[in-house]
C-alpha cells in the first residue's frame, strides 16, 4: 500500500517548471499590473498635491464668508457651498424615498415574470450609465414644459440630479434587500405577519446600512457633479445666500468652474482652494459610507 | 395501526431481541418515551386538527409529493420521517401554507384545520399561519433585542395584549429560556448560543398562541445537549400544543412522537423524477417495533435513507 507522501508526491511532479506565480509570463504581467497602478496613483497624487500647494493660501475663512468679486483678494464661495448645500439636501429628499420605494417594489412585489417588469429592471442598470448632462437637457425639457421662466433654481437642479443618482440609489437598495437572509422573511411570515408588515418591520430595518451607504456614494457623486447644472444655467454670478427651493443657485464645483476660466492667477488659486473643500467633502462623504457599512452591517 | 395480531411477527420478535440490546448500552434507550406513551395513546387520534385528504403537491409541473392521507391528533407529537426528497419538508410547509410562498407551489386534494379547508379561496394565508406557527431548520431570530423578537408576533398579528412584558415573560418561561435571558432581554438575540436561538424562535411562535407548531427539523443544526432541551421542551409543549415534526433522525421520532408517518420517493418509470408517496402512519411504537410494510423495516434498520 503506498503512503501518504507518495500519492501526493506525483502530483507536485505533474506541475511543469514554470506554472503558477513563478512563470515569466506572469511575472510580466504582474509588473505590468503594478506598473498601471503605480501610473495612475502617480497622477492622483500629483493632481491632490498641486491642488493644495496651489490653494493653500486662499484656504482661508475669506473663503466661507465672502461672496464672489471682481478681485481676487475679496472673493468667497459662500453662495457656491451654501447652493451646494441646497441642492444636495433637496436631492436627497426628492430621491431616496422615491428610490428606495422603487427598489422596494421591485424586489419584493413586482412579478418578476412579467415582461415590463424585466424592461424597467434593465432600464434601470442601464440608466445608471447614462452621461450626467443627458439628465441635464432631461430637466431642462421638463422645466421648459411647465413653463419655468428662470430655470436656475435650486428645485430645477436638484430635479436633475435625482434623475443622475436614481438608478444608483435603487440598484443600491436592491441589493441592500437582496442580502437580507429568506430565513428572516420566513420568520415573520411564519408568524401571521403579512408581506407589506415583514418588508417594513423587518426587511427594510435591517437594509438600512446598505441602502444609507448607497445614497451617501450617490449624494457624493452628485455633490462633485457640474455638466447638467451648467446646462441649467447655473454658470451665474450669485452674490446672495440661496434662501429656498426657488431661489437661484451656484453650486461649488460650477464655481470652480468660473474661477478657472478666469486668467488672474489669484482666481487660480480660489478655485484650488474650493476644490480642496470639494475633495475634503467628498473624502468625508466616503468615509462615513464606509463607517455606516463597517458599523451597522448585520452579519447574519 | 391494526395491533391486534397476538402471535408475534417476525419483525416483533426481531425488534424485542434489538430492545435487549439496546438497553445494554447506555443513552441508546430510545423508545422508552414512545412506549410509555403507548400504552394510553388509541390507535387512532381521539380528535384530529389537522386533516390532509388526498394531498399532491406541485413545484410547477413536477410533483413533489402525491396521494398524502393523514390525521392529526389534537395534542399530540406526531413525526414524519423518511430519506431526503421523500417530501416531508414539502408537506409540513403546506399545513400552514408557508408553500404559497415558493413560486409555482400548487396544493392539489384538502388540508382541513379544525374542519375548514385552510385552501379555500376565503382563507386567509396569513390567519393560517397566526394559528398554525412554525419552527425552521436553522435558528432564525430577527436582528433585533430578544424582548423584541417575542413581542413582534404579537404586534403585527395586532393580538390584543394587555401587558407584553408578562407576555414575553410567559412565552420564554414556556420554552425554557427565562432563567437564560431575564437579565439581557434588552440584547440582541443574536448574541444567544444556537441552542438559545432556537429556543427563542419557539418562544416567539408560541407567544401568538397558535394552536399547532409545526417544525422542520428543528434540531438539526444543534448540538446534542441543546437537541436534549428542544427534544424535553417539546413534551412540556404537548400538553397546549398540537407538534408536528420532520426529523431525519429517527431516535428522535422514537424518543419525542407519539404517531410517525414515514414517508419515501418514489421514481417514475418514465421521467425519473422522484415523488414522494406516505408509506406507512401508526403510533410511533407500531412503527419502530412493528412495521408493517418491508419498505418501513428497512428504513428504520438503517438499510438505506
Amino acid at each position: 500500500m503506498r503512503s501518504i507522501v507518495d500519492t501526493v508526491q506525483p502530483l507536485g511532479h505533474r506541475r511543469s517548471k514554470y506554472s503558477g506565480e513563478k512563470s515569466p509570463t506572469s511575472l510580466i504581467f504582474l509588473l505590468l499590473i503594478w506598473a498601471c497602478l503605480a501610473f495612475s496613483f502617480l497622477f492622483l497624487v500629483v493632481l491632490i498635491v498641486t491642488t493644495i500647494i496651489d490653494g493653500s493660501n486662499k484656504f482661508t475663512s475669506t473663503l466661507f464668508t465672502e461672496y464672489p468679486a471682481s478681485s481676487p483678494e475679496r472673493a468667497g464661495a459662500r453662495p457656491a457651498i451654501l447652493g451646494s448645500v441646497w441642492v444636495i439636501a433637496t436631492t436627497a429628499v426628492l430621491t431616496i424615498p422615491l428610490g428606495v420605494a422603487a427598489a422596494v417594489h421591485l424586489e419584493e412585489f413586482a412579478d418578476k415574470k412579467l415582461w415590463i417588469n424585466r424592461v424597467i429592471e434593465l432600464n434601470v442598470q442601464n440608466l445608471a450609465a447614462v452621461p450626467a448632462i443627458v439628465y441635464g437637457l432631461l430637466a431642462l425639457a421638463f422645466l421648459t414644459l411647465l413653463g419655468v421662466q428662470n430655470k436656475n433654481i435650486v428645485i430645477g437642479g436638484a430635479l436633475a440630479l435625482s434623475l443622475l443618482i436614481l438608478p444608483v440609489i435603487i440598484i443600491s437598495t436592491r441589493e441592500a434587500i437582496r442580502s437580507v437572509p429568506l430565513e428572516i422573511r420566513q420568520g415573520s411570515m411564519a408568524l401571521g405577519a403579512s408581506k407589506w408588515q415583514t418588508v417594513w418591520r423587518q426587511v427594510l430595518p435591517a437594509s438600512v446600512p446598505g441602502i444609507a451607504t448607497g445614497s451617501i456614494l450617490a449624494l457624493s457623486r452628485a455633490l462633485g457633479e457640474a455638466a447638467p447644472l451648467l446646462v441649467l444655467g447655473a454658470l451665474v454670478f450669485v452674490s446672495f445666500d440661496p434662501n429656498g427651493i426657488l431661489s437661484g443657485f451656484t453650486t461649488m464645483p460650477i464655481q470652480i468652474f468660473n474661477w478657472t476660466g478666469r486668467p488672474q492667477a489669484g482666481f487660480q488659486e480660489l478655485a484650488a482652494a474650493a476644490s480642496i473643500l470639494l475633495l475634503g467633502l467628498l473624502v468625508l462623504m466616503n468615509g462615513l459610507a464606509i463607517y455606516i457599512r463597517n458599523r451597522f452591517q448585520t452579519r447574519w | 395501526m391494526n395491533s391486534s395480531s397476538h402471535v408475534p411477527t417476525a419483525a416483533e420478535r426481531r425488534s424485542l431481541e434489538d430492545d435487549t440490546l439496546l438497553h445494554q448500552q447506555p443513552g441508546m434507550a430510545v423508545h422508552l418515551t414512545g412506549r410509555r406513551r403507548a400504552a394510553t395513546l388509541p390507535d387512532k387520534p381521539d380528535e384530529t386538527i389537522l386533516s390532509v385528504k388526498d394531498v399532491d403537491v406541485y413545484y410547477g409541473k413536477f410533483r413533489a409529493v402525491t396521494g398524502v392521507n393523514l390525521d392529526f391528533g389534537l395534542n399530540e407529537i406526531t413525526a414524519l420521517i423518511g430519506p431526503s426528497g421523500c417530501g416531508k419538508s414539502t408537506l409540513l410547509r403546506t399545513l400552514n401554507r408557508m408553500n404559497d410562498l415558493v413560486e409555482g407551489a400548487r396544493v392539489d386534494g384538502s388540508i382541513t384545520f379544525r374542519g375548514t379547508d385552510m385552501y379555500a379561496p376565503e382563507v386567509d394565508a396569513i390567519e393560517v399561519r397566526r394559528r398554525i406557527g412554525m419552527v425552521f431548520q436553522k435558528p432564525n431570530p430577527f436582528p433585533k433585542s430578544i424582548y423584541d423578537n417575542i413581542a413582534y408576533g404579537p404586534r403585527v398579528t395586532g393580538m390584543k395584549v394587555e401587558n407584553m412584558d408578562d407576555l414575553v415573560e410567559e412565552a420564554l418561561t414556556k420554552s425554557a429560556l427565562w432563567g437564560e435571558v431575564k437579565d439581557k432581554l434588552k440584547q440582541s438575540a443574536f448574541g444567544l448560543s444556537g441552542g438559545q436561538q432556537q429556543r427563542l424562535c419557539i418562544a416567539r411562535t408560541i407567544a401568538v398562541k397558535p394552536d399547532v407548531i409545526l417544525m422542520d427539523e428543528p434540531a438539526s443544526a444543534l448540538d446534542p445537549i441543546s437537541t436534549m432541551r428542544i427534544e424535553d421542551l417539546m413534551h412540556e409543549l404537548r400538553r397546549e400544543y398540537t407538534i408536528v415534526i420532520v426529523t431525519h433522525n429517527m431516535q428522535q421520532a422514537a424518543r419525542v412522537a407519539d404517531r410517525t408517518a414515514f414517508f419515501t420517493a418514489l421514481a417514475d418509470e418514465g421521467t425519473g423524477d422522484r415523488t414522494g408517496v406516505l408509506v406507512e402512519y401508526g403510533k410511533t411504537s407500531q412503527i419502530f417495533e412493528d412495521p408493517k410494510d418491508q419498505r418501513t423495516e428497512d428504513y428504520i434498520s438503517g438499510r438505506f435513507g
